[in-house]
Formats: C-alpha cells, structure tokens, sequence
C-alpha cells in the first residue's frame, strides 16, 4: 500500500523533510498504526511518539488516531495549529 | 472571493467596503483583525502557576499546509453560514515571514442585523485558531522557537458546541 506521508513545523524540521512516499504492509491500516510504524523507521521519526497531542490529517481533513488509511491516501502529521 | 491565503498585506478598510459594496440588505458588518504583536518579553509557561521571561519576539513566519488550509477555512464559514443569517463574509489569512505589528489575519462578516455579524465574526476566528492548518514558528535573540498551543483556545471553541 503506498501513501504520500507529509510533515509539518516541528514535525517537519525534527524528521527533516516535509514529505516521503511510504510503502506500508497491508497490516498497518490505522492513522495509530501508521504512526507507530513510522516512528520505528529511525531515531529522527521518533518525533511522532514525543509529540503532545500530535495531529492527523487524512486527505485534508482533520481525524482522530482511529481513522483507516487506505491505499493512496495523502496523510499528514503535525502539532496542534497556531494561527490567527 | 471568500478565502485568501497569501504573503501579501490587505487593507481592512477596503475589505469592509467591498463586504457591502453591492447589497442594500445589509446593515451590519463585524471585523477583526489580527497583528503580529508588538516587541515585547513574552512569558512561557514552565510548570503549575510558573512562567519564564523568554527573549523578546524580532519576527514571525507563519507556516501552512497548501490546499487544506483553503478548504478547513471554507468549511468553517460554510458552517457559520449555516448557523447565521449572513450577507457576506470575507477571511485573509498571510503566511511567510511578519515584523511586529503586521496584519496576519482580516475577517469580516456582513449581515442584516449586528448580532449575527458579531457571533460569526468570533466563530470564525475561534474556529480558525483550533482548525486551520496554520504554524508560527517565533525569532529571538536566542533563536527560534515553535508557538505551543493554548489551551484557552480549545475552550473559546467549546462554548460554540451546545
């Protein structure tokens, strides 16, 4: 199953890139699942477990850590928004 | 045009005039502008009932994600819409890098009668502040800093829920 994973602000600096294309087995099919996976690839995607209340997107819109990802899906992770 | 996202600067007053420019139905507009604050120590929360005088605030840049960030600002005046009687309603949000002082954030409402103006005014923004996808990252003498969210924030946006 491939997704587009992009990363944003403190996320994006601490794993120092803004987007990676992932090949993901077909067991990993929760936003929760997804970011344990990831955080194992190496030191730097860490960040997602040290995150508080770290954030999820799925195609662009905001979901909870209990949301399915499926093939092609574009997911973000970032830390809560601070704009305005 | 209800949604922009840009580097550039806007001017409130044109925006608030282009809000009624072509409708004699409404009678109010509700605006709020948003602004880099000015120079000053800021104060970091550091434990319960402790804060911490950081380095004063040089500048701002704001970081955003492309595409969500138009669509979570259209589905938020979407609902305001759905929830008040409204004529217009206008939101600019600048992202890149801000001084001190500049504009970040216009949103303006126009509706018939000003209660509904102001209500939607505020939803907007508190909406926009827990939804957009928008990041300040802060420069100082010391160097740069990621703005941690507030929690005040999440409760502005809870009373909106009953």
């Amino acid at each position: 199953m491939m997704l587009k994973i992009l990363y944003f602000a403190g996320l994006r600096e601490a794993i120092g890139s803004g987007a990676e294309n992932i090949d993901l087995p077909a067991t990993v099919n929760t936003a929760a699942a997804l970011r344990d996976y990831l955080a194992r690839l190496d030191e730097q995607h860490g960040v997602l477990l040290t995150t508080r209340n770290l954030r999820i997107a799925i195609n662009q819109k905001m979901l909870g850590m209990d949301a399915a990802i499926a093939d092609g899906d574009e997911i973000a992770f970032f830390p809560p928004v601070t704009g305005g | 045009m209800t949604i922009s996202v840009q580097q550039a600067d806007f001017d409130p007053g044109a925006e608030i005039a282009a809000l009624t420019a072509d409708d004699p139905m409404a009678g109010a507009v509700a605006s709020f502008v948003g602004l880099v604050r000015a120079d000053k120590l800021a104060e970091q929360k550091v434990g319960p009932g402790e804060t911490a005088q950081l380095a004063a605030v040089r500048a701002m840049t704001l970081e955003h994600y492309p595409g969500m960030t138009e669509q979570a600002l259209a589905d938020i005046v979407t609902t305001a819409r759905q929830r008040w009687q409204l004529c217009a309603v206008r939101v600019i949000h600048r992202v890149g890098r801000l001084l001190p002082g500049e504009r970040i954030v216009f949103v303006g409402v126009a509706s018939a009668h000003r209660g509904d103006a102001f209500a939607a005014c505020e939803f907007i923004m508190d909406y926009l502040k827990t939804q957009a996808p928008f990041w300040k990252k802060e420069e100082t003498a010391a160097g740069t800093r990621w703005v941690d969210a507030r929690e005040t924030d999440d409760h502005a946006v809870k009373r909106w829920l009953d």
